[in-house]
């Protein structure tokens, strides 16, 4: 029997199936959006269905949001310095209330040692400074072909 | 808007110039052999701002009905003091703020001991929004952006030592400016200094918050409101106190280009004149005390032009516009920054050479006082020798380079004369379009400012993605190590449990009736539409938290929720 090509798979699974949709999400007091823009503009340019929730979101609002919206994908941003804290509080509100796996990612200004505890919290990757969009963009939609 | 005189039909630099005779040759014969031999290195030169510019300006480029004028006098192109910096260096103001108040009144001390000459404070996320460090959405903030104040008492600490009457400080705080304004007052008068005496400057501009840095509370009529009253009551009661600085910095800083961070921040400045005139202010009671605040980015000659021709159309509008008398009024004093954004996590000594360039371009463009950014300060709270190389940048163009020396040494300039009448031209179109949709609280509501800058910042992103612009060590000249090479700023991990001790502990023990008392006063002047700031400085005295008093006017005002645009 013929096999399929992987790259045949994943266009049919994308085709046949609703965009990606990501929550793009500013937790806390810090209002630095320029970044949050940028990364919602570029989803959204690359044909996912994209909900920027905004500034000032508490872990609650922005886990319902999560929910609520269906996302496969949660995009926070921070540049306050308080990563860390939400970076927990949001993973364990996660693991606890979704029925399927959110993709955790996070840009900001992280230092190197952040960027491990973030990872066992359960984000999945960090997007420091400089990263290219097109990198953020591709790395979220790996994930969604190796699912 | 039939008040608006359009001087920018005078100035219609765009049109295209007939090139005198010997010009038009030198194109036939020297440059075009020359670029037969050697193209371009590419077709089209632009500005950092995307304003075309050319390979060559000569005399026909300059408009001569654009008045250069002299320094100290309208309209003030050449600076805002006869004598500029052969009188009076630029102050050198650098920001800090961490922690608690002890902390960084250390730092300030550091900053003096090394040289500076005036302060200017950073504030923490919960008191910049107005909530008490023990409110559960600002515990995990506290200290960490800036430092944290819930009363009088912590501003007393911050200004420890520190003589007000003779070091001038700047309070970076917008929201809840208001209270800080108040409880500055009510510290300097406690360490005698006079009414006469108090200077310094609160930023305090609050519609660049719904544009660009997004730290408000209320909605922005009210807030304004409450700007309009912190300039009423400083004019009263400290008269050489800068109520406000309208700040262009966080407009750039989000992405705006430099037409866009004149033609907003103008459109700023002139919204709270005319609103204070419209409660019967005149302009020359508070704009005399209006101060402004620029980014200076990397466009070197963009950013000089950008403050000459701030200062002209500042001047213009006060004049011609609101009909202001006092030449004080046309003045625009400034204080710079060189730009935050353009500073690099990777390779990050490069920082030191954009910082000193870009603070030649402020010292060049006429600032009253500069904070040039530390090397780390792209990603954390600059360390003590980071601040201080910052520090020493400034001293080195003051006493060594002998840039300070002359006053407006590029006037005159074909480049220089033409690209400040362009970013005016420019500006001033735009800001008239702000105007006739209905002006800068109108454009904020509808979104419309926001979308014109998220649209710049986007461009320049994209610009940066397919190298047609270039950041040094992030998308040309990498570095194969991609490990960010520093020690991060380690904040004392009790700051938190400190700030919260003394807040709690002084309401335990404030006397209740007075508190309770001044708040209600608070109140009744919001509702009753009076200026809110003698029952704010005296619930500052019953030492009410800047939670407590925000929220009083949160149960007026009301939140906001702005619109998301992207």
């Amino acid at each position: 029997m013929h096999q399929p090509s992987t790259e045949f798979i994943y266009k049919e699974r994308v085709m046949m199936s609703r965009p990606l949709r990501v929550v793009v999400a500013k937790p806390g007091l810090d209002g630095h959006d320029r970044g949050a823009k940028i990364i919602a503009r570029a989803f959204r340019d690359a044909g996912m269905e994209v909900i920027y929730t905004g500034i000032f979101q508490t872990v609650d609002m922005i886990v319902r949001t999560v929910l609520e919206e269906d996302a496969d994908v949660l995009g926070l941003s921070i540049l306050s310095g308080a990563h860390l804290h939400f970076g927990e509080e949001i993973c364990k509100a996660l693991r606890e209330q979704a029925t399927r796996e959110v993709l955790v990612v996070m840009g900001g200004i992280v230092p190197a040692p952040d960027i491990i505890k973030l990872k066992e919290f359960g984000v999945a990757e960090v997007f420091g400074p400089g990263t290219h969009t097109t990198a953020i963009v591709d790395y979220v939609k790996d994930w969604y072909q190796a699912q | 808007m039939t008040n608006l005189n359009n001087n920018a039909a005078a100035l219609d630099v765009n049109a295209p110039q007939e090139a005198s005779p010997e010009l038009q040759n030198w194109r036939d014969t020297t440059l075009a052999a020359s670029l037969t031999r050697m193209p371009t290195r590419k077709e089209n030169f632009d500005t950092l701002s995307g304003l075309p510019i050319k390979d060559l300006y000569t005399a026909d480029d300059v408009d001569s009905s654009a008045v250069i004028g002299l320094p100290g006098e309208y309209p003030y192109t050449r600076g805002v003091h006869p004598t500029m910096f052969r009188a009076r260096p630029w102050t050198i103001r650098q920001v800090a703020g961490f922690g608690t108040a002890e902390d960084t009144n250390g730092r300030y001390k550091y900053l003096l001991d090394h040289g500076e000459t005036g302060l200017s404070t950073d504030f923490d996320l919960p008191t910049l929004l107005g909530y008490d460090s023990d409110h559960p959405i600002g515990m995990p903030e506290i200290g960490k952006i800036g430092v944290a104040v819930d009363t009088v008492d912590d501003v007393r600490l911050l200004m420890a030592d520190i003589p007000l009457d003779k070091v001038s400080t700047s309070y970076t705080i917008n929201a809840s400016a208001f209270v800080l304004i108040g409880m500055y007052e009510v510290v300097a008068k406690d360490q005698g200094v006079t009414a006469m005496q108090i200077t310094g400057t609160c930023q305090n501009d609050i519609l660049k918050e719904y544009t660009a840095q997004n730290e408000y509370i209320y909605p922005p009529a009210p807030a304004v409101r409450l700007v309009v009253d912190t300039m009423e009551y400083a004019a009263k009661m400290m008269p050489r106190y800068n109520a406000i600085s309208v700040s262009g910095y966080h407009i750039r800083e989000a992405g705006s280009t430099a037409v866009q961070e004149l033609a907003f921040t103008l459109g700023a400045a002139h919204c709270y004149v005319t609103e204070a005139v419209k409660r019967g202010l005149s302009a020359d009671f508070v704009a005399p005390r209006v101060s402004f605040f620029w980014d200076i980015h990397n466009d070197f000659f963009e950013e000089i032009c950008k403050l000459r021709a701030a200062r002209r159309l500042w001047a213009r509008m006060m004049k011609e516009w609101v009909g202001a008398k006092d030449p004080k009024s046309w003045m625009m004093r400034a204080h710079s920054q060189t730009a935050g954004v353009s500073l690099t996590a990777q390779q990050p000594d490069n920082n030191v050479a954009r910082v000193a360039i870009q603070a030649l371009a402020a010292v060049l463009g006429g600032t009253q006082s500069l904070h040039t950014n530390s090397k780390d300060e792209a990603f954390q709270i600059p360390s003590e020798g980071a601040i201080k190389i910052a520090v020493r940048t400034q001293q080195i163009l003051e006493l060594e380079n002998r840039v300070a020396d002359v006053v407006d040494p590029l006037a005159g300039s074909y480049y220089v004369e033409n690209l400040t009448n362009r970013l005016e031209a420019e500006a001033e179109d735009l800001l008239r379009k702000v105007l006739d949709r209905g002006g800068m609280v109108q454009s904020i509501e509808d979104g419309w400012i926001q979308q014109q800058i998220a649209d710049a910042s986007s461009a320049y992103q994209r610009a940066l993605e397919a190298q047609t612009e270039y950041m040094v060590g992030v998308n040309i000249h990498v570095d194969e190590e991609s490990k960010l090479p520093f020690d991060p700023f380690v904040l004392d991990p009790t700051v938190g449990e400190r700030q919260i001790n003394r807040l709690q502990s002084i309401r335990k023990s404030r006397g209740q009736a007075e508190f309770s008392a001044a708040l209600k006063e608070i109140k009744e002047a919001a509702v009753g539409q009076q200026n809110v700031m003698p029952a704010v400085v005296r619930a500052i005295r019953a030492q009410a938290t800047v939670g407590e008093i925000c929220d009083v006017l949160r149960g007026v005002y009301g939140g906001y929720r702005a619109p998301t645009v992207y």
